[in-house]
């Protein structure tokens, strides 16, 4: 059984991470060129941390399988970044987003790490701002914020509707100027294949080169994994088409814990489905619902009628109805049910009656097109090269869709996973947002983990580390693993079966979609554990499975997915193995027989305020369930409100 | 866009087929039936792949990630134009409606000197990448930033920054342009860093730098012609081309008087 010790400092909940900085241990500055570091990921907190560690001056090699280190999925965040700086002078403080996340988490968060992340949220902009990030600002040349999802202050900022992207391009010129300088190793195009673990602690990678299909081994003195969430294992995700869970998928496969894996995130507000040809979804920014009104008839016989024609008193603008204090502003979780819940009453809209409203003409009577075309513009753009229709002019249409995944591998307060030396940052990790993030704090996270936090941490581990102490490539374990990712490439190409990879892929996320995804029931998630595995089976099975065209020692794009969904069939079981025996409703986990009469989410914390921590044992025997209890000691657990 | 075209449509696509860096491509023939006009163009790409797969051949490769013109991975050149028929998008934000019925529909990879093929339509753009490395930041160590709101920045010169902030980094512009020049691309990262008070300290260097590495890459001059702004996704303008020019004939003359600081014995 996995030892979970989450190393949280004692000590009032202010003073922990002041503190715990100046108790961790230090590496001679002399030192620290003796140690090397595998970052895997270069998005915000790959890219960061990368650049940090260098310039503190540790050896970096940096692992991407894109073709350069400015196109991990971080780029294509719209909305923004939470910081407290309470610049608009509207009561935010340190406390109060701290608070806040852990509400919106629905408390099955920790609260140290937490607080943490909001007190370091201000030093973000800083660093940023110093970068030449290039935020939105005022008049008066200072920094402009705005509310965003769910927050009742505003301590969001921005960059049009590329916030992400401007993000990226800073942390990336940062791990620019690093590579430049020979501080930092890039190794674009390449994938990581297998984590070595050596004598119990994490000690390098096996990474494929996408191009020429070489498989190399890469030792080092501590692995950070940030290759983001794993969202694409419901095929259908707002997700780039290349995000995967390849990195943790196979460092839990060396014994790291995969925490709270059923903990994924529905967004309520994106353009929904047109066919099954269909390869990615398309968020639009949840700032939209700052002012578009969300809404569908009343009546079922009224959805195939034109939006226009339907009359105001026909109109039921659910949210503002069933919660009236936050309204369209509601926290993500909650809107994409209520948007489910219409939609099963046989009151969505479009053609494929999933779909609701989100309504812009009382904007535009206030401000005038001009008005909302200067704050949405580029999102009224996106919306009509996708759907050919003009939103200031008839109603968007909008269904959720899988966003973001809270859940990922476990990690102590030092951000290291119970595999000694192995990291996990971002996305990839579980520790910030409980059941449900709130929006534009998954930014605020990456970066936090890879500027403020993992520059501290790591020094601690290496600092335990003889130098020069890690294992050449020729060590048996690197060996082992090596061998173990060419012979799972050929068993790949060997499988020659009878259908291509996109056609298990959408297989598996439509049994995740019906059985995994809003809503969550015993006997579905029973079903899913059934047809999950014969669907895997079927994958592997020669002549029936799987068809792999081409080569490995060339570069092969059906072979780069073939492994992604390889490892997609057995993380989704995993998935709904962990929805089935989370017997509550907490955040984005709704299991229908744990709900109040009104249809909320009902906790249990008596059972389940706890970390789920599921452990590897084999391919042919059940993952263990640990547990790392969630003590509560600042903040009273309490049934989450927005009405 | 055309309403009244048809809910399905069926094309022939020739597209370049090239197995490995300095191998030989060619044009091939690819029938592409019943599509869906609200489908992208990569999905219909998705979908003869399959059928390729199917028939044990191999898929075209091509070169996508994120599918909502962000990213800057997504690079085709779509009858003789970088991300198709469509100004102000990516390829893979253009749509099937945008072509007839019957229509034949040629596939290239982007054609620039710099930026060689990798395999049918994917091109290694790490030219960037370095442009980028030899001066494309403001040096900045985590931990040494002072106060976000200590240095305001007028409204417009942020805006200004932000416009050519946009760029993602595609290559469109290079691969539009007769002399496959990148000055629109170092002309968006110049002037974003250049026009924010944070960037001054490195302004000349930075601009210097990554002018002589774009030149030492193979990339062509600039002849004003500005296909280069007409075939960004962003519609960066090529204005930025202008205030690149300034800065560097700025910072030339003023590195060509600069005393160099005088070094001190060790």
């Amino acid at each position: 059984m996995a030892q979970l010790d989450s190393r949280i400092p004692s000590g009032p909940l202010a003073d922990k991470w002041r503190r715990h900085k100046t108790e961790m241990r230090l590496v001679n500055p002399a030192n620290k060129r003796k140690y090397e570091v595998i970052v895997v990921g270069a998005g915000l907190a790959g890219a960061s941390a990368s650049a940090s560690l260098a310039e503190m001056g540790y050896k970096v090699s940096n692992f991407v399988f894109h073709d350069s280190p400015r196109r991990a999925h971080s780029i294509a965040a719209q909305g923004g970044i939470n910081a407290a700086k309470n610049y608009q002078n509207d009561g935010d403080s340190v406390y109060r987003l701290f608070y806040d996340t852990i509400k919106g988490g629905d408390y099955r968060s920790r609260e140290a790490n937490v607080h943490r992340l909001a007190e370091v949220s201000a030093n973000i902009i800083d660093q940023c701002v110093a970068q030449g990030v290039p935020f939105a600002r005022e008049y008066g040349g200072l920094l402009a914020n705005r509310s965003f999802g769910g927050a009742q202050v505003s301590r969001t900022f921005y960059a049009r509707g590329q916030t992400g992207q401007q993000l990226l391009l800073g942390a990336y010129s940062a791990l620019s100027r690093a590579a430049g300088a020979g501080q930092v190793q890039l190794h674009t195009q390449s994938e990581m294949l297998d984590l070595v673990v050596v004598d119990g602690q994490a000690k390098g990678i096996v990474a494929r080169n996408l191009v020429t299909g070489a498989i190399s081994r890469h030792s080092a003195d501590a692995v950070v994994l940030a290759t983001g969430g794993y969202g694409n294992v419901f095929n259908l995700s707002t997700y780039a088409r290349g995000s995967n869970a390849t990195a943790i998928w196979r460092a839990y496969k060396r014994g790291a814990c995969f925490a709270n894996p059923c903990f994924t995130q529905i967004h309520p507000t994106c353009i929904p489905v047109t066919g099954d040809y269909q390869s990615k979804l398309t968020l639009m920014s949840e700032s939209l619902r700052n002012d578009g009104r969300i809404w569908v008839p009343k009546r079922s016989e009224d959805r195939g009628l034109p939006a226009g024609s339907i009359a105001e008193d026909a109109r039921d603008y659910y949210l503002e109805r069933m919660y009236p204090a936050f309204g369209n502003l509601c926290p993500r979780d909650v809107a994409s049910r209520a948007a489910k819940r219409v939609c099963d009453e046989g009151r969505g809209v479009g053609e494929s009656g999933l779909g609701v409203y989100l309504d812009f003409s009382e904007a535009i009577g206030r401000l005038g097109e001009a008005g909302v075309r200067e704050r949405y513009g580029n999102l009224f753009d996106i919306y009509r090269e996708i759907t050919d229709e003009n939103a200031y002019k008839t109603p968007m249409r909008i269904f959720p869709a899988v966003h973001y995944t809270m859940g990922g591998l476990w990690v102590d307060y030092n951000l290291m996973s119970n595999v000694p030396g192995l990291f996990v940052l971002g996305e990839a990790n579980f520790s910030d947002h409980g059941a449900n993030r709130l929006g534009a704090s998954a930014l605020m996270q990456g970066l936090a983990d890879g500027y403020f936090v993992i520059p501290y941490t790591i020094s601690d581990y290496l600092a335990g580390q003889k130098p020069g102490s890690r294992p050449r490539v020729d060590a048996p374990e690197f060996a082992r693993a090596a061998e173990f990712v060419a012979g799972r490439t050929d068993r790949l190409l060997a499988v020659n079966g009878a259908a291509p990879v996109s056609h298990f892929h959408k297989r598996l996320g439509a049994i995740l979609w019906t059985h995994c995804g809003m809503a969550r029931t015993r006997a579905g998630l029973e079903q899913a554990l059934r047809e999950i595995p014969a669907l895997r089976e079927e994958y592997w099975t020669p002549g029936k499975g799987v068809k792999v065209p081409g080569s490995a020692a060339t570069l092969n794009q059906s072979l780069e997915q073939a492994g992604r969904v390889a490892d997609f069939l057995e993380l989704g079981e995993l998935l709904c193995r962990d929805a089935l025996a989370r017997e509550e409703s907490c955040g984005g986990h709704f299991r229908e027989e744990h709900q109040y009469p009104d249809g909320e989410c009902r906790r249990d914390d008596a059972n389940f305020a706890h970390v789920a921590a599921w452990e590897y044992q084999g391919d042919d025997r059940a993952p263990l369930r640990n547990t790392e209890p969630l003590n509560y000691e600042f903040v009273k657990m309490s049934v989450r409100n927005y009405k | 866009m055309n309403e009244t075209s048809p809910k399905f449509r069926s094309v022939t696509l020739r597209v370049w087929r090239q197995p490995g860096p300095g191998a030989a491509g060619r044009f091939v023939e690819y029938k592409a039936a019943n599509l869906n006009r609200d489908m992208s163009f990569l999905e219909m790409l998705d979908v003869v792949n399959d059928g390729l797969a199917m028939k044990g051949e191999e898929p075209i490769a091509f070169a996508h990630d994120c599918r909502e013109g962000i990213c800057g991975t997504c690079s085709l050149v779509i009858d003789g134009k970088p991300h198709g028929p469509h100004r102000g998008v990516a390829s893979c934000q253009t749509y099937m409606r945008s072509f007839e019925d019957g229509a034949v529909i040629t596939v290239e990879p982007y054609r620039v000197r710099a930026f060689p093929v990798v395999k049918d339509l994917i091109t290694d753009r790490s030219a960037f990448d370095r442009i980028q490395q030899a001066g494309g930041f403001i040096t900045a160590r985590t931990g040494s930033a002072p106060e976000a709101n200590a240095v305001p920045v007028a409204k417009d010169d942020a805006e200004l920054a932000m416009d050519a902030a946009q760029c993602i980094g595609c290559g469109a512009c290079a691969a539009a342009c007769k002399n496959a020049s990148a000055m629109l691309f170092v002309a968006a990262k110049v002037s974003h860093l250049g026009l924010l008070p944070q960037g001054q300290a490195e302004r000349d260097r930075r601009v210097l730098a990554m002018v002589e590495t774009m030149d030492g890459l193979g990339f062509g001059g600039c002849t004003n012609q500005y296909e280069c702004s007409a075939a960004c996704p962003k519609l960066i303008s090529h204005d930025f081309i202008a205030r690149l020019n300034r800065d560097y004939l700025g910072a030339s003359i003023r590195s060509s008087f600069r005393q160099e600081p005088q070094k001190s014995e060790e």
